[in-house]
């Protein structure tokens, strides 16, 4: 016995104190913070994936394309282009907290949609096209990934709202501040009037 | 038709092109049994048939697959609107997510199959799509639901079954996929019989009897093996059994396809 029992009550009260802070941070919310990041974080990953998976279509949608309708070269340039310039794009975990970068990365794959949705309102002229089983596989695939897409966003855009929220009210901007030290980040932007489908001309 | 479907894709990509439709949630129906028929679409003896089908595939593979016809869609894409329900009801089970659904809104003239994030290798978007153009719409078109509803179902339930090829067939899609997959998931299954088999024989040979206990006028009774072997699909599973019916905790990432008449 070479502890007197002062010593040892006061380790046992220290652990105990320590315990219990550790019961009341994680009461207090203090795992909220990764928590919501891990899961933004997720869904951020799965719009990637989603847009991958666009991206890997394209190349045997043109080609398609092309073998009917090779006369549309701008059309189908652009959308090569546009493709070219989504995957140059480059993406890690750090571009959902970095404005500018987030914006490119919106910026081009916008572009690609914006492309991608030319060429099969091009197609429209050629009957040949859509009457190619083909075609029509590759078109159901990427109408899929479209929605998939919609789908990812949406759920990227809920899982950031929840994780900026939470690290800007209280508690939960005291722990992000002193123990995470998290950064808000970006979520797409839904442009004003974007609940109603745009009017589309041509 | 296509070229409607053409335009309609053109104005999604368009949509997402302007941004992120954010729309308010629309009020789902309660999932109440296998067939949710808020449209009234299905006479008794064809939802009965159904029902029974969806039930044995149920018991026999897991996989979830509900039939939903809904009045109105509530100004909401059908692709929103069936992801949504999809969502809300939690089809299939939480680890596997292998549920399906098959929404019909006669109002909107509009049929989706949703697809669970399990079941999408297996019930791909195109053939979704060739299910919706071969099986639903032109019975749909002539006003027969419950006929087109039965004719989606069944081609379902036989693309889950493993009879994808019969229905890539009947697109005339050029399938480049090679056999290999197939030719492994045989050997793989094949060498997981032979296994369990080994593993029964050895647990008889060593504590067999263990699992017999007799009664007391003499005869012996087997017990069923406890749940050793069982899947263990937990996750808060509770199909059919108690009369209520409910989903397993799955999800959807909206795959499947859509398709007018």
């Amino acid at each position: 016995m070479s502890f007197s029992f002062p010593m040892i009550a006061r380790r046992s009260v220290a652990i105990a104190a320590l315990a219990l802070l550790g019961a009341v941070l994680a009461a207090c919310g203090v795992n909220n913070v990764p928590t919501l990041e891990e899961r933004a974080k997720a869904s951020w990953g799965e719009v990637q994936n989603q847009y991958q998976r666009r991206a890997d279509l394209i190349p045997n949608l043109v080609e398609t394309v092309k073998g009917f309708a090779a006369q549309e070269r701008e059309v189908l340039t652009a959308v090569i282009e546009a493709r070219a310039k989504a995957s140059q794009v480059k993406v890690d975990a750090s571009t959902i907290t970095d404005p500018a970068r987030f914006k490119e990365f919106q910026d081009a794959q916008n572009q690609l949609s914006g492309a991608l949705g030319r060429l099969l309102v091009t197609v429209e002229r050629y009957p040949d096209i859509k009457s190619n089983q083909n075609f029509l596989a590759l078109q159901s695939q990427l109408e899929g990934t479209e929605n998939r897409v919609a789908v990812a966003r949406r759920d990227y855009i809920q899982a950031v709202q929840a994780f900026n929220t939470e690290i800007r009210t209280f508690p939960g901007v005291i722990w992000a501040r002193l123990f995470w030290g998290a950064k808000a980040m970006e979520s797409f932007t839904a442009t004003t009037g974007a609940e109603r489908p745009p009017a589309v001309k041509f | 038709m296509t070229s409607r479907w053409l335009s309609q894709l053109g104005a999604l990509l368009l949509l997402l092109w302007s941004g992120v439709a954010l729309a308010a949630d629309p009020t789902y129906p309660a999932l109440s049994g296998r067939i949710v028929d808020g449209a009234n679409l299905i006479a008794p003896e064809a939802r009965q048939r159904i029902e029974t089908k969806l039930k044995a595939h149920e018991d026999k593979t897991s996989d979830q697959l509900v039939v939903a016809t809904v009045p109105s869609l509530q100004d909401v894409s059908i692709e929103d609107f069936a992801n949504g329900l999809f969502r809300f009801w939690k089809l299939g089970e939480a680890k596997t997510n292998n549920g399906v659904l098959l929404l019909v809104a006669p109002t909107e003239r509009k049929v989706r199959i949703e697809v669970g994030y399990g079941l999408e290798g297996a019930l791909t978007d195109a053939l979704s799509k060739v299910i919706i153009t071969t099986a639903v719409a032109p019975k749909f078109k002539t006003g027969d639901f419950a006929g087109g509803i039965e004719g989606g179902v069944d081609a379902i339930l036989s693309i889950l079954s493993g009879d994808a090829e019969e229905w890539q067939r009947r697109a005339s899609v050029r399938s480049d996929e090679s056999s290999t997959g197939e030719t492994i998931a045989v050997v793989f299954v094949m060498l997981m019989v032979f296994i369990l088999i080994v593993a029964f024989m050895t647990e008889a040979r060593r504590g067999g009897s263990s699992r017999r206990h007799r009664l007391r006028d003499g005869r012996w009774v087997m017990v069923p093996p406890s749940a050793g072997w069982g899947t263990g699909s937990g996750g808060g599973w509770s199909s059919g059994s108690g009369g209520g019916f409910s989903g397993g905790g799955g999800s959807s990432g909206g795959g499947g396809a859509s398709g007018d008449w």
